[in-house]
């Protein structure tokens, strides 16, 4: 059963099965990982084989004399044996094990490492990147890196509220974020790619939701997305007038209590950045993809896709959330 | 001498009176202080709840099913998550073992019943009034569709999950509370197990010569004073931040999330441990009588169990292993966490050793034990996968683990918990249980149990978190969740068998005698059940067995101990 | 099926079969899970000590509470004497004994009472104020409880002695509960090390 496990992974073709490593620090467990299934393997057929064994050859027959078997109460030598192979084995695996650690955690880093700020909230992640002036929620993007010239990304995380995990499977084992207090982590997929993964550390109704979306970027395309993404967002929205509209009604209502959109007086914090929504791929943290009919249905009732999410329905009317979404979609 | 005891059993045997008795059934039961009774309590309310407990798991089965279901709403599936884990841990494993310590010990040992009689039935009443107020949160808040106000904050309720702000309301509170008396109920046991092991044996009975399960209770309750107290110790400091205005795991005001953790872990770590001495204990009584020899290297035994009871305490922060200790932390814990392996190994080789050369009786009781046997070596293996911390770092938060600690906790446990019911069920009732529906259960269990914990191991390998009300498609999940919801159906089945055994067999069961196993411990001697003073005259026993010393004069244990 | 089995009972009068006293056993254990629920709370205190992030330090609130420690650890030595003394059948002493580990309790529990008060109305720590705060009350608070509880028995114990009704055969029914309150007196000198003199 155990053998299979990794086979049967990978006839499964998932996006996010650990025996698909598409990083260094992936790639590490993944070795330690194949140490250790083939220890408790062998350890499996020859325990597992002897005590069938026993099962079936010593089991009581009808014909079988009446007599108690001999008694044995036991044996030293045995048990000096059975002690001392395990001590052995177990000092193996802690060696083998206690390499990878340090390997990973205790790993240099180089000076072209990509340095990004994450912070976990109830249910959605938020990326800042300090030396880039870029703030975006939700989609991750790095710049792949090339094993002989590395720029891997490191990850600088904490939490505003409850513990969340960052956890995908490709890329690297997961660490959490735990509010008041800083833990680290670094990928460096050297693949262009999306990679998949969720929040795995229970963090209130919409654990389940808090979806990981990992765009890693060849070094031009990384590039082009840092610029865009270092923008204001476009002050002219004079070529459309619903927009417009929209603009008004957002900066109106208490969108901007939760909400920044870099350029305008919306700064809130305590919901994703706005500025650059159009250009992501999905919202609400992943479960929904971004077209304007889910953002409308979003805008108008969270709970409806995300029950428990922590924004609150606005009660706007049909024609102001027409505008209001026709105004999101200029945000590019 | 002889005569005393003839004399005794004349007068046991006589009939009862014509007059009424002067006690209604209900209210003996609910004064009673016997610790057969009390024992027999634990047991009929842990199966209560693992009832209920196990109704909540196939709630949830239903909606991971498929992805996206809306078969229950996420704030009840978190609800569930939480109730599951929380009763199954405190109100099924913790009195369905001590319950039968409560009932087995005094009886091994030759006394008529534990140190502290009226402690022992406190203990029993605020454990089962912690259970109940559990369950009553169902009722509160919004009502039990919405079900109620019943904790949402996960088994180990990490904070600051549990603060005010992020769990207003009282879920946490019903938690809390409902833990709490459990952990005085549970301390109150461990102090009588103690008391009782250390100043009742009956003359001759060494501390080496007392049955594995009575050593192995006792290590128990010793872990129990290190380890609940921790647990007691960080509610009260919950309960001071959430009504006293305290910040010990308030992290606004410079408190810490992982304190909490690492008190948690320090109670939880070894709890696990405190669930799975007693399902080695009744492995360690069962395997031998059904081998027809005598336990394999007893020292060993007791010695592993200490060993594990001692080295269980060092292993917590392998919980923690995500949370960013360094190097030197994690390292540590991979190496306690490896090093505990060692002795649990021996054991595991030590009951091989008792089987080979034995002459094996495949009855109920040991069917149960064979599966222990296999399933905690899984369990085992499975655990040294986990300790390895990299591997660790994919592997927690994920289904792995959930798939790892139930192989333990159903597979190992609940399977030795079975086999003690179909073994000293008649001790108890003095009727047999049936042998063709044990069959049948056994059986069904076993394919359903493999059927859901085997392959819920995939699915964490696959990147499935933990604790998530749904999924979504195109992960791979989908025919693995679908595989572990019919095997939770047929667990279920067996299970309902079981329970209609218990009940059919105590109306209709045959009659069991004194030792229908032919079994060489003193429980053994008395008749089926015991009569309220267990023993008309304080025995003297010579060897480990006294009654195979009895059965077989010709070669008593006594000559070679 | 088998008839109930005999037992053999041998009268054995040299063996001496004598097992520890089950009610000094109990105490034991008790004390061991209340040691580890102290040593819970003293390592929240030792964890947090200069990490409050506002409002009083111990250094400016705190002074050796020398007195009511002096009278706490006395009462240890009068408990002691009032078991001595009921083991020699001498009832008049251990009452005498008896009432005197009691008052020494209660100055100690009216020592730190004022020291409370102290805290509370003229330096500003309440249990909310800070991580100090909460960790000192919670750490003392739980010692002091644990001191009622203590006088309490004690209490029960003098008045049925002054009744008449304590004997020799009683001696180690007071022994457990002397145990008990020498517990007591020892978690009070880690708490005294760890608050008022490492903690400052």
């Amino acid at each position: 059963m155990l053998a299979f496990l990794p086979a049967t992974s990978a006839f499964a073709s998932s996006p996010t099965n650990i025996f698909d490593p598409a990083a260094t620090p992936a790639r590490s467990i993944f070795s330690l990982s194949m140490l250790v299934l083939s220890v408790t393997l062998a350890i499996f057929l020859i325990v597992g084989g002897l005590l069938f064994y026993a099962m079936v050859r010593f089991r009581n027959r009808p014909n079988d004399s009446e007599h108690e078997p001999a008694q044995i109460y036991g044996s030293n030598q045995i048990e000096l044996s059975w002690t001392v192979i395990p001590i052995l084995i177990v000092v193996m695996l802690f060696l083998s094990t206690t390499r990878v650690i340090l390997e990973t955690e205790a790993a240099p880093r180089p000076a072209s490492a990509v340095d990004v700020t994450v912070i976990g909230h109830q249910f959605w992640w938020e990326y800042r990147y300090p030396k880039l002036g870029v703030v975006t929620a939700n989609e991750l993007h790095i710049p792949i890196s090339d094993p002989k010239n590395p720029t891997p990304t490191y990850l600088e995380m904490s939490s505003a509220d409850t513990d969340h995990s960052f956890w995908v499977p490709r890329l690297a084992g997961k660490t959490d974020l735990i509010p008041n207090r800083i833990t680290t982590m670094w990928i460096d997929p050297p693949q262009a790619g999306l990679y998949l993964g969720q929040c795995a550390q229970y963090c209130g109704a919409q654990h389940a939701k808090m979806l990981l979306r990992v765009y890693a970027q060849t070094p031009e395309d990384f590039a082009a997305w840092v610029k865009q993404q270092q923008q204001p967002a476009r002050d002219d929205l004079s070529g459309n007038a619903l927009a417009g509209e929209g603009r008004t009604v957002f900066l109106h209502n208490a969108c901007i209590n939760c909400h920044t959109v870099s350029g305008t007086a919306a700064t809130g914090r305590f919901g994703p950045d706005l500025t650059h929504l159009a250009s992501r791929d999905t919202i609400a943290s992943g479960p929904v993809q971004n077209t304007p009919a889910n953002l409308r249905q979003w805008i108008a009732d969270p709970n409806v896709m995300k029950p428990g999410s922590l924004m609150p329905s606005m009660h706007l009317n049909d024609h102001e959330l027409d505008a209001i979404t026709a105004y999101l979609d200029t945000l590019h | 001498m002889a005569t005393a005891t003839s004399r005794l059993e004349a007068i046991d045997q006589t009939p009862p009176a014509t007059e009424p008795p002067r006690q209604s059934v209900m209210h003996e039961w609910i004064t009673t202080v016997d610790h057969k009774k009390i024992g027999i309590m634990y047991i009929v309310y842990a199966l209560l709840f693992l009832v209920v407990a196990g109704f909540e798991a196939v709630l949830m089965r239903i909606q991971l099913l498929v992805p996206n279901n809306h078969f229950v709403s996420p704030q009840v599936f978190n609800r569930l998550f939480t109730m599951h884990g929380t009763t199954m841990v405190f109100f099924v494993g913790i009195p369905i073992l001590f319950g039968f310590g409560n009932y087995l010990i005094p009886l091994m040992i030759g006394a008529r019943d534990m140190a502290f009689p009226r402690l022992n039935a406190f203990s029993f009443w605020i454990s089962a009034f912690g259970g109940v107020l559990l369950y009553l949160s169902y009722f509160a808040g919004s009502g039990l569709y919405g079900a109620g106000s019943a904790p949402d904050v996960g088994w180990f309720a990490y904070a600051p999950l549990t603060a005010k702000v992020f769990s207003p309301g009282h879920s946490t509170d019903y938690w809390t509370l409902g833990v709490l008396l459990s952990g005085v109920g549970t301390t109150g046991t461990a102090v009588n197990i103690v008391a009782t092991t250390i100043c009742m044996r009956c003359k001759g009975m060494t501390l080496t010569r007392m049955p594995l399960l009575v050593w192995l209770f006792l290590v128990v309750s010793c872990m129990v004073f290190v380890a609940v107290s921790p647990l007691t110790a960080a509610q009260v400091m919950l309960c001071i931040d959430r009504y006293l205005g305290g910040h010990f795991f308030d992290t606004q005001a410079g408190g810490s999330a992982v304190l909490w953790m690492h008190f948690f872990w320090i109670f939880g770590h070894p709890e696990v441990y405190i669930l799975v001495l007693p399902a080695f204990a009744f492995i360690n009584e069962i395997v031998p009588v059904f081998s027809r020899k005598a336990i394999f290297g007893y020292p060993a035994m007791v010695a592993a169990s200490v060993g594990i009871g001692f080295v269980s305490l060092s292993v917590w922060a392998h919980h923690m292993f995500t949370v960013g200790m360094g190097p030197a932390g994690n390292t540590f814990f991979v190496f306690s966490t490896m090093v505990v392996s060692v002795p649990t190994g021996i054991k595991v080789f030590n009951w091989l050793a008792t089987i080979w050369g034995g002459k094996v009786v495949y009855k109920v009781p040991m069917m149960f034990a064979a599966g222990f046997l296999f399933q905690f070596l899984i369990a085992g293996l499975t655990g040294i996968m986990l300790s390895a911390a990299p591997f660790d770092w994919q592997l927690s938060a994920s289904y792995f683990v959930v798939a790892h600690f139930h192989y333990v906790l159903v597979g190992a446990i609940l399977f030795s918990i079975f086999g003690a019911f179909y073994y000293w069920y008649p001790k108890m009732t003095g009727r047999m249980m049936s042998e063709k529906l044990g069959q049948w259960h056994f059986w069904l269990f076993l394919i359903g149990f493999h059927l859901t914990f085997d392959f819920m191991h995939v699915p964490g390998l696959l990147g499935m978190p933990r604790r998530i009300y749904t999924y979504e498609a195109g992960r791979g999940w989908e025919m693995w969740n679908m595989i572990v919801g019919i095997g939770a159906l047929i667990q279920a089945i067996g299970m309902l068998i079981f329970v209609y055994n218990l009940i059919n067999s105590y109306f209709r069961g045959e009659e069991a005698g004194p030792d229908p196993w032919d079994a060489w411990t003193l429980e053994w001697a008395t008749s089926s059940p015991p009569p309220a003073y267990n023993f008309a005259v304080e025995p003297t026993v010579n060897s480990r067995r006294p009654l195979w010393d009895l059965k077989h004069p010709e070669d008593p244990d006594s000559s070679f101990e | 099926m088998m008839q109930t089995t005999a037992i053999p009972v041998h009268s054995n009068p040299e063996a001496e079969w004598a097992l520890p006293n089950r009610g000094i056993v109990g105490m034991w254990c008790l004390i061991s899970a209340e040691a580890a629920i102290f040593l819970i709370f003293v390592v929240a205190y030792l964890f947090y000590i200069g990490k409050s992030l506002s409002g009083p330090t111990p250094a400016q609130v705190l002074e050796l509470p020398i007195f009511g420690t002096i009278c706490l650890l006395s009462s240890s030595l009068t408990v002691h004497a009032a078991v001595s003394a009921l083991r020699k059948g001498n009832g008049r002493r251990c009452s005498l004994a008896l009432a005197l580990t009691v008052l020494l309790g209660t100055i100690f529990l009216v020592t730190t009472a004022l020291e409370w008060r102290h805290l509370i109305y003229d330096a500003g720590l309440t249990i909310k104020a800070n991580l100090f705060g909460t960790t000192y009350y919670s750490l003392v608070g739980l010692h002091a409880s644990h001191v009622i509880v203590g006088l309490i028995l004690l209490l029960a114990a003098l008045l049925f002695c002054l009744g008449g009704k304590v004997t020799e055969a009683h001696s180690e029914r007071l022994e457990a509960l002397s145990l008990y309150w020498h517990f007591v007196d020892g978690v009070w000198v880690v708490v005294f090390t760890v608050v008022y003199v490492l903690g400052r």
